[in-house]
C-alpha cells in the first residue's frame, strides 16, 4: 500500500478473532471519542468511521499507509492489546476491496448469522456517528450512501435475508402465516423460562396485542410480566382461559402436558373460525401432540422450529454466492466513480475497479 | 385499433391470461415471487381485450353475450378477472393473480378450443325485456365471484396443508395467511350469494306471472346452486362450518356450478323473437 491517501478498511471480526480478543477490542462511544482525540488532525487520517459490534471492530476511512499504521498503533494502545495479537487477527483492505468488504458487511454476508438485519443498522449508526462528529468527508459520504442502497438491493433481490433463522423468529413467521398480522393477537406464555421470554419478546417486537404470563410460581410470572410489560395469570387458570388467546407458548418444566387435547378442543369451541397456534418449546412437552389433530389448531414443537430454522439457514447459504457476485459488481462500479476522483484529489486510488473481485486482503 | 373479430380479441385475452399463468409458474419454479405489477398489467390487458371481444359479441347478438356455453365460460372468466383487478389491488393477496390467471386461461382456452360450444349464436335471447338480461348477467357474474372464491379456497387448503404438515418453505411461503384467506373467502361467499339472490329475485319478477316459460331443470339447477352456497354461508356465519370444510365446499360447489351451466344453457327456450345464427355468418367486427 502506498502512502497516498485512499479508502481503507482495517479491523478484526469473528472470522479471525476469537471471542476473548474481540472482548478486548470492542470500542465504546467514549473510547471512540478518545481515539479520535489521540489521532488528531496531524495523524493523516482524513476521514474515519468506526464500526464496533459484538462480532467486529472495523475502521473505514481515507488515509495513507503510514496513517493507517498509526491508527492501528493508537487503537492497540488504547485497548491495551498487544500489537502482535491484533496483527494475528486483523484484516486490512484498500480501494475497491475495502468498498466490497463494507458492502458485504452491510448486506449481512460477512455476519456470523448470514443475512441478519441488525448489522445494517449498526453500519448506519457508525456512519451517523462519523457524520455527527465531522469525521465523514466526501468519500465516506459517497461510499456509505451508495453502500446502503446496494445493501438494500442485495437483501431484496437475493435470498440472503429470507426466512427466519432463530427459533423465536421462526415462531413469529409461522404466526404471521396464520394470522397475517399480529396487532390483534393475544399471546399466552406458559412458564417463565428464558426461551419462552425470548419468544415472547420476539412477538412483542412484531406488535402482538397483549402478552400474559402464567407460571407455576406466580411470583416468577409476575416478575417476567413486569419485565415484558405484560399481565400475569395464575397457572391453574391457563387451561380454562385458553380460548381467549391466539398464540400459546409452552416453556414450563412440568413433567406432564399442561394443555391436553380436550382443553384445546374446549378452547376451539369458544373461538369458532379463529385459529389457535401452539408453540411448544418445553421438554417434556407442554402441549399434548393430539391437539394438532383439531381443525384450525397448529402445533409446532422445538424440533419443528429448529428444522425450519436450519432449512432457512441452508437456503441463505446457497444465496450467498449470488449475492457475492452482486457485491463484486456494485463495489467495482462504485470504486470506478470514487477512485479517480480520490487520485485527482491528491490520493492514490488504490485498487483498480477490477481488484474489487478479490476478497479483502487479510493483514 | 385493429379490425379484429370478437373471437380474435378473445384469443388475445386468452393469450394474456396464459402469459400471466406462465409468468407465475416460471417465478414459482425459480423459487421467487412473481412481479405483482407485471401480473396485474397482464391480467388487465387480458381483461381489456376480453371486454372488447365480449362487447363486439354483445352487439352482434343484440344483448348480453350469454347465449351459449362458449359465451357463459367467457363471461365467467371475465367476471373473475374483473374482480381480481379490484380485490387483488385492495387486499394485495399474494398468488391470487397467479390463480386468477390460471382460472381465466382455462375457462377462455377451453371455450375457444371447443368449437361446438360456439356452433350457434343466438340473438335476442332476452327478447325486449332488460330485466331478464339483468337477471342472467347477475347470475353469471355471481359465478365469476364463486370462481374467485374457489381459488381463494384452494389457496386456503394449500396453506392449511403446509401449516399442518410443517412444510412452510418453498412456494408455500408465497401464500397469504390462513386467516386472511378465510376472511376473503367469507366476504366473497357473501357477495356471491347476494348477487345470485338478486339475480333470482329479478328473474322471479318476470317468471312468477309466467311459470310456463320456466324450464324445471334450469330452475332446479339454479336454485340448488343458490341454496348450497346460501347454506354454506349460513353455517359458516353460525360457526357450524369450520374454515377447512367451507373451503372444500366452495371448491366442490364451483365445480358443480360450472356443470350446472350446461343444463341451464341447453334448457333455454328462446323467445319467439330469438334467432340462431351460425358463427361463420356472425363473426362480429367493430362497426
Amino acid at each position: 500500500m502506498s502512502d497516498a491517501p485512499t479508502f481503507f478498511m482495517l479491523g478484526a471480526s469473528h472470522h479471525s478473532a476469537p471471542l476473548a480478543l474481540r472482548e478486548k477490542l470492542a470500542l465504546t462511544p467514549e473510547k471512540i471519542a478518545t481515539l479520535r482525540g489521540r489521532l488528531g488532525p496531524a495523524a493523516g487520517v482524513r476521514e474515519l468511521a468506526v464500526l464496533s459490534t459484538c462480532n467486529r471492530v472495523e475502521f473505514y476511512g481515507v488515509a495513507g499507509a503510514t496513517a493507517v499504521a498509526r491508527l492501528e498503533g493508537e487503537f492497540c494502545a488504547l485497548q491495551g492489546v498487544a500489537a502482535a495479537d491484533f496483527a494475528g487477527a486483523r484484516r486490512h483492505a484498500a480501494g475497491g476491496d475495502a468498498v466490497a468488504h463494507l458492502l458485504s458487511v452491510a448486506a449481512g454476508l460477512d455476519s456470523q448469522l448470514v443475512g441478519e438485519n441488525e448489522i445494517f443498522g449498526q453500519v448506519k449508526d457508525a456512519y451517523a456517528e462519523a457524520s455527527a462528529g465531522g469525521a465523514a468527508g466526501p468519500v465516506l459520504h459517497r461510499v456509505f450512501q451508495k453502500i446502503f442502497q446496494h445493501a438494500k438491493h442485495i437483501r431484496t433481490h437475493t435470498g440472503v435475508a429470507e426466512g427466519a433463522v432463530s427459533v423465536a423468529n421462526v415462531a413469529v413467521e409461522l404466526a404471521l402465516n396464520i394470522f397475517g398480522q399480529l396487532d390483534a393477537t393475544r399471546v399466552l406464555l406458559l412458564g417463565a423460562g428464558e426461551i419462552g421470554e425470548k419468544t415472547a419478546k420476539a412477538f412483542q417486537s412484531r406488535g402482538a396485542a397483549g402478552i400474559t404470563v402464567a407460571s407455576r410460581t406466580l411470583g416468577r410470572a409476575m416478575d417476567l410480566a413486569d419485565t415484558l410489560g405484560a399481565l400475569a395469570m395464575p397457572f391453574w387458570l391457563a387451561p380454562v382461559k385458553l380460548g381467549d388467546f391466539d398464540i400459546v407458548v409452552g416453556s414450563t418444566a412440568a413433567p406432564e402436558a399442561v394443555v391436553t387435547r380436550a382443553a384445546a378442543a374446549a378452547a376451539m369451541r369458544r373461538r369458532p373460525g379463529r385459529p389457535l397456534f401452539f408453540i411448544d418449546l418445553a421438554l417434556p412437552r407442554d402441549i399434548e401432540p393430539a391437539a394438532a389433530e383439531l381443525e384450525n389448531v397448529f402445533l409446532y414443537n422445538l424440533d419443528d422450529l429448529a428444522k425450519i430454522a436450519d432449512a432457512n439457514r441452508a437456503a441463505r447459504e446457497v444465496e450467498v454466492a449470488r449475492a457475492r457476485v452482486v457485491v463484486t459488481e456494485k463495489a467495482a462500479q462504485l470504486w470506478k466513480q470514487i477512485g479517480p476522483r480520490l487520485a485527482a484529489d491528491g490520493g492514490g486510488a488504490q485498487g483498480a475497479a477490477g481488484e474489487a473481485s478479490h476478497p479483502p486482503v487479510a493483514g | 385499433m385493429p379490425d379484429f373479430t370478437d373471437r380474435q380479441w378473445l384469443w388475445l385475452a386468452a393469450a394474456c391470461y396464459l402469459a400471466g399463468f406462465a409468468l407465475g409458474t416460471v417465478a414459482l419454479l425459480r423459487g421467487r415471487r412473481h412481479s405483482r405489477v407485471a401480473m396485474f398489467l397482464t391480467l388487465a390487458a387480458g381483461f381489456a381485450f376480453q371486454t372488447l371481444g365480449l362487447a363486439l359479441r354483445g352487439r352482434a347478438v343484440k344483448g348480453c353475450p350469454l347465449g351459449n356455453t362458449f359465451e357463459l365460460f367467457q363471461f365467467t372468466a371475465w367476471s373473475s378477472a374483473s374482480l381480481f383487478l379490484v380485490i387483488g389491488a385492495t387486499f394485495r393477496v399474494s398468488l391470487l393473480g397467479y390463480f386468477t390467471a390460471m382460472l381465466a386461461a382455462v375457462l377462455t382456452g377451453v371455450s375457444l378450443a371447443v368449437p361446438a360450444w360456439d356452433a350457434a349464436q343466438r340473438t335476442h335471447i332476452f327478447g325486449a325485456n332488460p330485466w331478464i338480461e339483468l337477471h342472467a348477467a347477475l347470475a353469471v357474474f355471481s359465478y365469476g365471484v364463486f370462481g374467485l372464491l374457489a381459488l381463494t379456497s384452494a389457496m386456503f387448503l394449500l396453506r392449511n396443508y403446509s401449516l399442518k404438515s410443517k412444510h412452510v418453505g418453498g412456494w408455500f411461503s408465497f401464500l397469504p395467511s390462513i386467516l386472511d384467506l378465510d376472511h376473503i373467502g367469507v366476504r366473497l361467499l357473501g357477495a356471491g350469494v347476494a348477487l345470485l339472490t338478486a339475480s333470482l329475485a329479478v328473474g322471479a319478477v318476470y317468471w312468477v306471472p309466467h311459470p310456463e316459460t320456466v324450464n324445471v331443470a334450469k330452475l332446479l339447477a339454479t336454485i340448488a346452486v343458490w341454496l348450497a352456497y346460501a347454506v354454506a354461508l349460513g353455517l359458516r356465519l353460525g360457526g357450524a362450518l369450520p374454515s377447512r370444510r367451507l373451503a372444500w365446499a366452495c371448491v366442490v360447489l364451483f365445480g358443480a356450478a360450472l356443470l350446472s351451466l350446461a343444463p341451464v344453457n341447453s334448457s333455454r327456450h328462446p323467445p319467439a323473437s330469438a334467432t340462431t345464427t351460425p358463427p361463420a355468418a356472425s363473426e362480429a367486427r367493430k362497426p
